[in-house]
């Protein structure tokens, strides 16, 4: 059999304009998926990117929390109530909010802003410059480098501004491993000194931050919390809710749902096409090798060896092109959420898949039926 | 007595339906014998290409059999077929059908690797056969790069590669200029045929007629023996 693949191999390639075209056509498709399939896990990591990075294990909120930014503040008895579970090896505060900061041409620029717990600073970022100790210096905060800190013009440790008529001084520059989705900067600061210059309902706390003693110990937080009222996940469950909402409670999930379909679709019937026209126009050599003696299931092996590697490199190529593009968009726009992840590589595989074995069914079909008599014919 | 390589006995076979229906092959009986150059001559339409198919187990007659080693071939199944067109049968088609982008050598090569013969030694034994028709020298070009009569000789090197007892050619010289086709005809009479092969040839070449045994004639389906 190995000679006759090889045999399929060469009537695939040797024709380089054609194999050119077949590849082209699956790589383009494979492409288009993997694209628009990366733009949505990116957006969906980024949308959930303040719990990745403040990297809590359990996040006490209210139950009506539909995703990180629009947290509803709780009051202060639930964060002793929340300490005083067992299993519970320690819990803080965190605030979210949003503030305006006035930028020196008089524009006011929305600001993300986080505050952590004052003694324990449970979720700082990591630090790029300054100490995060001078986080207690009066009017201080910590600015995030990410793609959107040029909105705030020229941020360097001592840069001052007034953030919701509060003078703020930039005592550090921090990283996070995610920005976020709104294009809006990210101050960090302490909790009570966000909550003093944001205006804030009658209740401050956005989420209770959670360390088990154990990890078996989340169930039972879990449910004592739901006792309180409230609702305790863990990281991943939180990452998946907000996932959740931005896929189903806005237009995202069906929007890129959709041209997800209709990448497929294309991928199908360009590269169906093509392969399709690549067995009519070697119908007459499949013919031959019937005259001459070749078994259906020979003739099968190689056409089903044809569209899986035309499939499987086309696959390659796609993969590439795209995960070199969206490489090169991410330097040259830090902002850029484009991501490839197995999940994406896992659905554009069963495209290609699909692709190999419908075009493979489309070129068995046609050259079983073909006689070696038309050949005989002429 | 001379050995019959096949004998095929009361062939019928029409093609389409009700008033559509055309008999090609009306009951039909021959023998061609092992060292015996056979022709089978007629019209355009008169069924020697459809007796041709039959007889090589690639056109399932209506009726009648054709006997190879005394045993009806069609009684086999279709893969059982194959191997038998692929082990006994070697087949020169009317156009060459040559493989364009493959080399002269893997062209000729393919019945041996069908034969599961790996890949090298195949084109090693492919390069002998190019030898034996006389084309050593073009074993790496493509058919392209070949004249017609040349491709002619590649197709016949692929048809008697696999050493088959039976030879078929379809119309060899009708994409041949007249000398040409005279050669390779000649080529097969004095350098193919032996005590081990049957050559059946289907042709309305009247230029290569003296080089056949015994000749069949054919008209609307019926064959006529004449010598």
């Amino acid at each position: 059999m190995k000679g006759i693949l090889k045999l399929a191999f060469k009537l695939l390639v040797s024709d380089k304009t054609k194999f050119t075209a077949l590849l082209g056509g699956i790589a383009f498709s494979i492409f288009l998926m993997v694209f628009v399939t990366s733009m949505l896990i990116g957006v969906l990591n980024h949308s959930s990117s303040m719990v990745t990075n403040i990297g809590a294990p359990v996040w006490v909120m209210d139950p009506s929390v539909q995703n990180v930014a629009t947290s509803l503040g709780m009051p202060d008895y639930v964060l002793d109530a929340v300490r005083s579970i067992p299993g519970v090896k320690f819990a803080v505060p965190l605030y979210v909010g949003v503030g305006l900061v006035k930028l020196p041409n008089g524009v006011y620029q929305p600001a993300t802003v986080i505050g952590v717990d004052d003694s324990s600073l449970f979720g700082r970022p990591g630090m790029l410059a300054g100490n995060i100790q001078n986080i207690y210096a009066t009017d201080a905060y910590i600015a995030i480098q990410d793609a959107d800190i040029p909105k705030l013009g020229r941020i360097e440790i001592g840069s001052e501004f007034e953030l919701n008529d509060n003078h703020v001084k930039i005592v550090g520059i921090g990283k996070t491993p995610l920005s976020g989705i709104f294009g809006i900067p990210t101050l960090y600061t302490t909790y009570q000194r966000a909550i003093r210059d944001i205006p804030n309902p009658r209740y401050t706390i956005s989420y209770v931050l959670v360390e088990p003693k154990h990890a078996g110990d989340i169930a039972q937080i879990q449910r004592r919390v739901r006792a309180l009222g409230y609702l305790a996940l863990t990281l991943q469950q939180f990452k998946r809710k907000v996932s959740t909402f931005y896929l189903f409670s806005t237009g995202m999930g069906i929007n890129i749902g959709l041209m997800t379909l209709i990448s497929v679709l294309i991928g199908i019937v360009v590269s169906g096409q093509t392969f399709y026209t690549f067995v009519l126009e070697n119908l007459e050599r499949y013919g031959a090798l019937k005259a001459i003696g070749i078994t259906s299931r020979e003739l099968i092996g190689m056409i089903l060896f044809q569209a899986g590697f035309a499939s499987l490199t086309g696959f390659g190529l796609g993969v590439g092109i795209c995960s070199t593009i969206i490489a090169i968009a991410k330097l040259r726009m830090p902002s850029y959420v484009g991501m490839v992840m197995y999940a994406n590589l896992g659905v554009a595989f069963l495209l290609v898949l699909v692709i190999a074995a419908s075009s493979s069914y489309i070129g068995i079909r046609t050259v079983l039926r073909i006689e070696p008599f038309d050949i005989f014919r002429g | 007595m001379p050995t019959a390589a096949i004998q095929a006995s009361g062939l019928v076979k029409w093609f389409g339906e009700g008033e559509a229906r055309t008999l090609a092959l009306n009951q039909v009986s021959l023998e061609a014998y092992l060292g015996e150059m056979l022709y089978i001559v007629g019209p355009s339409g008169s069924g020697k290409t459809t007796l041709l198919s039959v007889l090589s187990g690639i056109l399932r007659p209506n009726a009648g059999s054709v006997l190879l080693e005394k045993n009806d071939i069609w009684q086999l199944d279709s893969d059982e077929l194959a191997l038998l067109r692929l082990n006994k049968i070697g087949f020169v088609f009317q156009d060459y059908h040559l493989f364009p982008r493959l080399s002269t050598a893997e062209n000729v090569a393919i019945p041996l690797i069908l034969r599961r013969v790996p890949w090298e030694a195949a084109l090693e034994e492919a390069k002998k056969y190019l030898e034996i028709v006389g084309l050593k020298a073009r074993a790496e070009l493509l058919p392209v790069k070949l004249s017609g009569g040349e491709q002619q000789r590649v197709a016949i090197a692929r048809a008697i590669i696999s050493q088959p007892d039976i030879l078929i050619m379809d119309e060899p010289t009708a994409s041949l200029d007249g000398d040409t086709g005279r050669d390779i005809v000649s080529f097969v009479r004095h350098k193919l045929l032996n005590q081990n092969r049957s050559v059946v040839i289907v042709t309305h070449d009247e230029r290569i007629y003296e080089f056949a045994d015994r000749t069949l004639e054919m008209e609307d389906g019926r064959l006529d023996g004449r010598e």
